[in-house]
């Protein structure tokens, strides 16, 4: 057996470092506290209800679903992963980080957060969370988020600096498994957010501040989902680290293979560059790139069924120490009394339905019956509202008690809340999909729109029902996280959840070429040039034609 | 135990490339197509879209017209918020080929419980060509959040 860190025996941060992380998830949830409250007017929305009249501080749905969108896809996800990889990169390697590094990226994510939030409140900047050109925005909001990105920048700085270090102190080592996971996420992260900063700096801020004439729509949303879809891994691969790193320990077992798991984290540094499948739809795009891309993402679903094989194993394990027989009775051995494993694999269940329904989206043909409808909504309520945001709060289980040297509140209530967080999404995707099936569309403020088809009814109630379960099993989240942190009960918690791999990284040969980040990078590179490159270049120069449009 | 890591991930390999052989055989044999590039518009910041759809072919006339005996095409125009024209009436089985485009922000040209789904985006020309089975009222809308009232962006197509 072999240990995922560098200094099993016990390493902590220093203080000053602890409590910048502590401050990013505080900061997170808090914003996921805020974007949850608009989701509930959505839900309900479907249902014919429109409750947005009653917001305070918001005029219309669409400023609502902006926010929703933004800080909840955009910001939670961004400082979750900020201070979880740095936790589990200086715990990896047993070294504490840049400390400045740590800080300007947290602050550089509140202001940047701050910027794009007022600008969002004041009405100028109901552009939703993909901000299509011709619709344009606020240049504060294009800056906001430009400094959202920049943060995660700074800390992958912090995480490339401390294994320059940690490389220099341990030569010839393979790099412990924790620290290459965390660190693969923000590699894969470098590359891929390169399309959103170029569209958001070279097209949109200086068109926002009226320093060129138009903008090219194509280009722009070509660059946007160049960075929308990889954006997914980034959100994804944090939870695969929690998986693959620390869930098979906490439900009592250990992970199998050291190799398996390096081999999906690079695959997803490959295959970065398959936005196009987000443009099957769109004209201007052709039909001979759309196929191959649609190739190319199907070739994704090979690392996440490596996963699933990975963390399943790693379950039964688990389960079988614990004392499970037969085909299935160590599935029910896994320590489900533990609300972060509760809850963890709960996702991962859900994670089965929002991977078959990705399947289907990036199937190119059948995106015809999907595309824009709220089937697209079910989806990815399964993948990122629950695969990747029941994983946070399961994380978030072990870590603020751990962060902030507290006893958890109430664990069994932990456990009723992710499984009611499980039937809610359950019921909403169900309504979602069924309905996007029939053709209701998605970003349709339908609740007092002037046209409906009878088949969206039942769905769209049962998707408010859903979501509204959904919002009661959120509120209760905060409540134990609240009461967790408030707590006058201090305890010592030394050292963070991480497991032993059965097998051990191998010393030489090709596996320990999985390590030089390098090669993926440049690799990667080579992919993207085939992918974009021919339908970049025959868009540069790009046209600065369009005119904004700011009718919101 | 890496024997059974072997036979997974071959077995995945296996499905993956059998899902994608369905999806070759639906595109190539089926001809089920998906949109792509059929010729741009150019305007700029000094000639507007709005302007330059009125001098360009067959933008400058939306409607139905009936190219040849059993064949149709329908230009469609969309602005925020409404679409031009905003009925349009084709017999059923007749092969009908839709030609659109915006001009203003990007829109969405969805006809639920057909195959009828593509982006409309400024400058650029989506086609669709379509045979309505049965005769109805089938709903066209704008799927892509366009702006202000989105929601009331919608037209009747009939057949009949």
């Amino acid at each position: 057996m072999t240990p995922i860190v560098s200094d099993a025996s016990g390493f902590s941060l220093p203080d000053d470092q602890r409590k910048v992380i502590r401050w990013n998830i505080y900061f997170g949830f808090a914003v996921l506290a805020v974007g949850v409250l608009f989701g509930l007017g959505q839900a309900l929305n479907y249902a014919g209800v429109n409750i947005f009249q009653y917001y305070p501080g918001v005029r219309t749905y669409y400023e609502g679903l902006t926010i929703h969108g933004v800080l909840n896809a955009l910001v939670l996800t961004s400082v979750f992963g900020n201070g979880f990889m740095a936790l589990t990169t200086a715990r990896g390697l047993g070294r504490p980080l840049n400390g400045f590094l740590l800080r300007s990226s947290f602050w550089t994510l509140v202001i940047g957060t701050v910027m794009a939030a007022c600008a969002i409140v004041a009405g100028k900047a109901t552009v939703l969370y993909t901000f299509y050109a011709p619709l344009q925005a606020h240049w504060t909001f294009y800056l906001g988020l430009t400094l959202v990105v920049v943060s995660t920048w700074l800390t992958s700085a912090a995480l490339l600096v401390a294994l320059r270090g940690w490389r220099r102190e341990h030569p010839g080592e393979r790099i412990p498994l924790l620290a290459f996971m965390s660190i693969a996420t923000y590699v894969m992260w470098d590359v891929a957010s390169v399309g959103l900063a170029i569209e958001v700096v070279v097209l949109l801020l200086p068109w926002s501040l009226g320093l060129v004439a138009g903008s090219d729509p194509m280009l722009s949303r070509t660059l946007f989902w160049f960075t929308g879809h990889p954006i997914v891994y980034y959100w994804l691969l944090p939870v695969y680290v929690s998986w693959y790193g620390m869930i098979p320990k906490q439900a009592g077992g250990a992970l199998f293979s050291d190799t398996l798991t390096r081999v999906a984290f690079v695959m997803f540094i490959l295959l970065v560059p398959v936005g196009f499948h987000h443009q099957f739809t769109d004209p201007g795009v052709g039909t001979g790139l759309k196929f191959a891309i649609a190739f190319l993402t199907f070739a994704i679903f090979f690392p996440s069924l490596m996963t699933a094989f990975g963390v399943m194993y790693a379950l039964e394990i688990a389960g079988r120490w614990n004392g499970g027989k037969g085909l299935v009775g160590w599935f029910l051995r896994i320590r489900w009394s533990d609300p972060s494993v509760c809850a963890q694999v709960l996702a991962m269940c859900a994670f089965l339905l929002g991977g078959i329904s990705g399947l289907m989206n990036a199937s190119y043909n059948m995106n015809l019956v999907v595309h824009n409808t709220t089937f697209i909504v079910g989806h990815f309520h399964l993948t990122l509202a629950t695969t990747v945001a029941l994983s946070y709060m399961g994380i978030a289980y072990w870590m603020v008690p751990y962060l902030a040297q507290k006893r958890l509140w109430s664990a069994r209530l932990a456990v009723a809340q992710a499984v009611s967080y499980f039937a809610g999404v359950m019921i909403f995707a169900h309504g979602l999909m069924t309905g996007g099936l029939e053709g209701m569309p998605r970003r349709t403020a339908l609740s007092i729109g002037n046209y409906s088809l009878p088949s969206w009814h039942i769905p769209g109630v049962i998707g408010a029902v859903g979501g509204t379960i959904m919002m009661a099993s959120v509120a209760l989240f905060f409540v134990i996280l609240v009461a967790t942190i408030l707590s006058r009960e201090e305890v010592k918690i030394a050292d963070i959840p991480f497991t032993e791999t059965v097998q051990a990284p191998s010393q030489d040969g090709w596996q320990a070429r999985l390590d030089w980040f390098h090669y993926w990078v440049y690799a990667s590179i080579v992919i993207i040039a085939i992918m974009y490159g021919p339908f970049v270049m025959h868009h540069l120069p790009p046209m600065l034609s369009a005119r904004p449009f700011t009718n919101y | 135990m890496e024997r059974y890591e072997e036979r997974f991930l071959i077995a995945a390999g296996i499905v993956l490339l059998l899902f994608l052989g369905a999806l070759a055989y639906s595109a190539f044999a089926m001809h089920i197509v998906l949109p792509s590039a059929h010729g741009m518009i150019h305007y700029s910041a000094d000639r507007p879209l709005r302007l330059v759809l009125r001098k360009t072919p067959p933008f400058d006339n939306p409607g139905v017209r009936e190219v040849s005996p059993g064949r149709y095409e329908v230009v469609i125009v969309a602005y925020a918020w409404q679409f031009v024209p905003d009925e349009i009436e084709v017999p059923a089985g007749a092969e009908v080929t839709f030609m659109g485009t915006s001009a203003d922000v990007i829109h969405g040209f969805f006809i639920p419980g057909t195959r009828i789904n593509t982006m409309l985006i400024p400058g650029e020309v989506s086609e669709f060509t379509y045979r309505f089975a049965k005769p109805g009222k089938y709903l066209l809308l704008c799927h892509e959040y366009c702006g202000q009232l989105h929601h009331t962006m919608h037209a009747d197509v009939v057949v009949k």
